[in-house]
């Protein structure tokens, strides 16, 4: 049988910490020396034995005596095997909270018996059932402060269901327990007589998972890889299968293609389960990208534009209306606007109110509109919930509650770029760096691929060397230092086109491997080095400005490829040889590498 | 050959976590380069090279390093020459920084820690690595267990473990701000038990010093000077993993760096150690 993972939530000091490490410790899983380790920590602070320090490993959870992040331990029951999620329950730390807790199957919510429901077992409740969890054992703990009282008990335990059924939480059961006693956690407890009902870890072993639905196939493609002359899709089998010959719809372009081969390595395989993760080859040459979405062609996920969300928020930075994010959705990232905040809730009451921003923590209902369309499900789990991400940082999830369908989107092709590019808000460009011996061919092939890309509707802007010499670069001279800084200052000019939505195309000898490194640190992972090569007897017979004769006959001094050295890039993105090709053909393959790109970074 | 899971048997909980490590690995391939992968030769990050594998069809697509402090067991530099040989590693060594270049009132066990420390920091401002994937475990020590998928790490190298981003369902921060990195970990969920088994079902190599020679055996592999072997008859390893299901020492009782102070492991990775 497999590992439940289950998370132990509630208000921050209601014992979770101390709950879980008893677990383990009433249940043999304390390693040896770990009490006595325990032992030494609490008594170097002054104080009784502190098991939550197992847990609480951090030096300063140890010294405020607060879970910051979320950790994780096994144990065995007579049953089976647990992983149990001790989640932070203070307000500072929900984001950590949430991380733990999305990946537990069933919860333990834990609340103090003196002090009974507080906002923040309220908060907790709700993003359990945000998160999806189908239902909670809750554990009254520190049963030693009511004086065992079955009277307090019962009104806790009445206050929690109520709570828990607002939150639309399942509840599996209430046990009165004493954590740090072990009170009902593994063994029952003759302190409270009156509790007839099973421990906490009883109460565990007793829930089942429920049953598994059968779902629609969906292949989520999380990239594509070439092996030999294949192209493999691989992705995760979210739900469904997926066999040889089942003919497949991608979304959001809708094409169809036939399954050809199931690809795992080492061995061969001609179908595979939902929770695989896998590669298909396919019978068509469908331009297919990450975050795509294959699916049987009756029932594919739905295409929308708009959504409605229920969305928790998580970044100390508010949100707003009009916000611009990224979505992520199962594999696939697009840009959506935060159209409306049409309500948040009230943890203190669960009522709804309006709110014209989110506070971190908030819980709240929101349209969403994106540029493209988002390929999602609102049944099933994987295309049903998503995350946000705000300048690369994430800042929020939720579940998708309602989606407006969009019509399918057309198959892109080269003379799309422009209408597309400009349909999205603030789409980076890049860098096309190209580098090689003086008359190589750099500056004709940077002027053919601007010139094409034009016609393609692609803004695009060519940094030669010479020109910049004129202006930018114009206090700079030919040493070492000089050339080095002339390359520095042009890949920070290049970056910055970058930024501001450009393709921005390099032309320059840039003979060094570290100054080529520093510009493509300056944009990185929008930097591609294309390494122009020629031999030096083709590009001397060239000599289009008669530099060579003159470094030839010593008029100029530490001239590159004659006596100054030229350092080869190692690992090119692209390599145009203009020896091999005439100048058409080497543009020609410049011009689909670069378009290849703008396909696969759009 | 291992026997893969028939095409209508549900997955089992071995499965399960190997397409969880395929995902981490392809998500972290496909959204951040330069990427690189730390290899101590130990049984968590063998296996995770075998996983690679897997996961890349039959190739590692990045560079893999060793944080070599020339203190490694004979037998350990022997099986790494093999498996870079037998599965075509791009294998790049990275001699760590003497012992005479670290903080002298560190403790001996904590000098080598970094002594790795200092070397991995070099490696990555080098290569210019955006991510690094490690094979570290949650169950292996507490302040692991805290550790995030994918970690952001400062400019330089530090854990800011306090503000940790979240991560949920398959959703993780996969970018760190400028000069920072990211610490990849598609491991985290394994425990000691789950490797062993994996190392079993798959038929993947490991280092012999594992198993029991004259009564003891290693547990956790590290530098020959602050690692020791552990009692133990388990010479196979099926009798391996019969010891770990009854054992109540920890994983880490043989690395002196753990045991120092209270708090030393986890100065140490607040520092960047993995």
């Amino acid at each position: 049988m497999n590992t439940v993972p289950i998370v132990v939530a509630g208000h921050v000091d209601h014992g979770k910490s101390t709950l879980v490490a008893r677990i383990l410790l009433d249940s043999g899983h304390f390693a040896d020396g770990k009490y006595e380790e325990l032992l030494a920590a609490a008594r170097r602070r002054g104080i009784a034995v502190e098991l939550s320090f197992l847990l609480d490993a951090f030096q300063l959870e140890r010294d405020q005596a607060v879970t910051i992040d979320a950790t994780r331990v096994w144990f065995a029951s007579p049953r089976r095997r647990y992983e149990i999620i001790d989640a932070p329950g203070h307000v500072a730390f929900v984001r950590h909270m949430v991380s733990g807790a999305a990946d537990a199957a069933a919860a333990v919510l834990l609340v103090d018996a003196a002090e009974g429901v507080s906002e923040q077992t309220r908060r907790h409740a709700l993003l359990l059932a945000l998160l999806g969890l189908p239902t909670c054992a809750v554990a009254v703990n520190k049963m030693d402060a009511v004086a065992f009282s079955e009277a307090a008990f019962r009104a806790t335990a009445s206050a929690v269901v109520a709570m828990l059924s607002a939150a639309g939480l399942a509840c599996a059961g209430i046990v009165p327990t004493v954590a740090r006693d072990g009170d009902n956690l593994v063994r029952g407890s003759a302190r409270l007589p009156w509790y007839g009902g099973p421990t906490l870890v009883e109460l565990l072993d007793a829930l089942e998972a429920p049953e598994a639905r059968e779902r629609p196939t969906r292949f989520l493609v999380h990239d594509v890889y070439r092996r030999g002359d294949e192209r493999v899709l691989v992705g995760s089998v979210a739900s469904g299968r997926i066999a040889e010959g089942m003919t497949l719809a991608f979304s959001p372009s809708r094409e169809t293609a036939t399954v050809t081969g199931v690809v795992r390595f080492p061995e061969a395989r001609h179908a595979a389960v939902a929770g695989e993760e896998i590669g298909i080859t396919i019978d068509r040459p469908l331009f297919i990208e990450p975050g795509d979405v294959a699916s049987e062609l009756i029932g594919p996920p739905t295409l929308a534009r708009h959504v409605e969300a229920d969305l928790f928020w998580l970044d100390a930075e508010p949100a707003h209306a009009q916000d611009a994010f990224v979505l992520r959705c199962g594999t696939r990232d697009g840009a959506v606007t935060l159209t409306a905040i049409r309500s948040v809730v009230d943890v203190a009451t669960f009522a709804t109110d309006t709110a014209d921003r989110l506070a971190r923590n908030d819980v709240a209902d929101v349209v969403l509109h994106a540029v493209r369309p988002l390929v999602v499900d609102l049944e099933g789990s994987a295309l049903a919930r998503f995350a946000l991400y705000r300048g690369g940082r994430i800042v929020g999830g939720g579940r998708l509650r309602a989606a407006t369908n969009a019509p399918a989107e057309r198959p892109r092709s080269a003379n799309v770029f422009a209408s597309e590019r400009r349909a999205r808000t603030r789409e980076p460009g890049f860098v096309v760096w190209l580098t090689g011996l003086p008359c190589s061919g750099k500056s004709t092939l940077a002027e053919r691929l601007a010139a094409t890309l034009a016609e393609d509707g692609v803004d695009a802007y060519v940094l030669d060397g010479d020109r910049l010499r004129t202006g930018l670069n114009g206090d700079l001279g030919f040493s070492l230092a000089d050339r080095s800084e002339n390359v520095r200052r042009t890949g920070e000019v290049a970056a910055l086109f970058a930024d501001a939505g450009l393709v921005a195309i390099v032309a320059l000898v840039s003979p060094m491997r570290d100054d080529r490194a520093r510009a493509r640190a300056a944009a990185p992972g929008h930097f591609y080095e294309i390494a122009v090569q020629a031999t030096l007897a083709t590009c001397e017979r060239r000599d289009v400005k008669g530099l060579y004769r003159r470094a030839r006959a010593g008029e100029l001094r530490d001239f590159t490829g004659i006596d100054s050295p030229y350092e080869a890039p190692a690992a090119p993105d692209l390599v145009v040889d203009t020896d091999v090709h005439d100048l058409e053909a080497g543009a020609a393959v410049l011009t689909d590498f670069v378009r290849a790109l703008l396909l696969r970074r759009s | 050959m291992p026997v893969p899971p028939s095409d209508s048997r549900a997955m089992t909980e071995l499965d399960i976590l190997e397409a969880e490590s395929i995902f981490i690995l392809r998500e972290a391939y496909r959204r951040i380069r330069p990427l690189g992968m730390l290899w101590s030769m130990g049984k968590d990050s063998t296996a995770l090279l075998w996983i690679a594998r897997k996961a890349f069809l039959g190739t590692v697509p990045f560079p893999v390093s060793l944080l070599d402090t020339g203190m490694e067991y004979p037998e350990v530099y022997a099986f790494r020459d093999r498996l870079v040989a037998l599965w075509g590693l791009d294998y790049r060594n990275e001699a760590c920084p003497p012992e005479s270049a670290v903080d002298p009132s560190l403790p001996p066990g904590g000098r080598a820690a970094a002594r790795k420390t200092e070397g991995l920091r070099a490696l990555i401002a080098r290569e210019r690595w955006k991510g690094v994937v490690l094979g570290i475990r949650r169950d292996e020590q507490a302040t692991r267990a805290k550790d995030r998928v994918f970690s952001p790490r400062d400019p330089d190298g530090s854990w800011p473990f306090r503000d940790q981003p979240p991560e949920f369902w398959r959703y993780h921060q996969t970018e760190t701000v400028d000069g920072g990195h990211l610490r990849v970990h598609p491991l985290l969920h394994w425990t000691e038990a789950d490797i062993w088994r994996y190392t079993r079902r798959e038929n993947i190599p490991f280092c012999p010093l594992y198993l029991a020679r004259d009564g003891k055996r290693f547990r956790s592999l590290g530098e020959s000077n602050i690692t020791f072997p552990v009692p133990s008859e388990a010479s196979s390893i099926d009798a391996i993993i019969a010891e770990l299901e009854t054992t109540r020492q920890s994983e880490r009782a043989g690395r002196a760096m753990d045991h120092e102070t209270e708090d030393a492991f986890e100065r140490l990775r607040a520092g960047g150690y993995m």
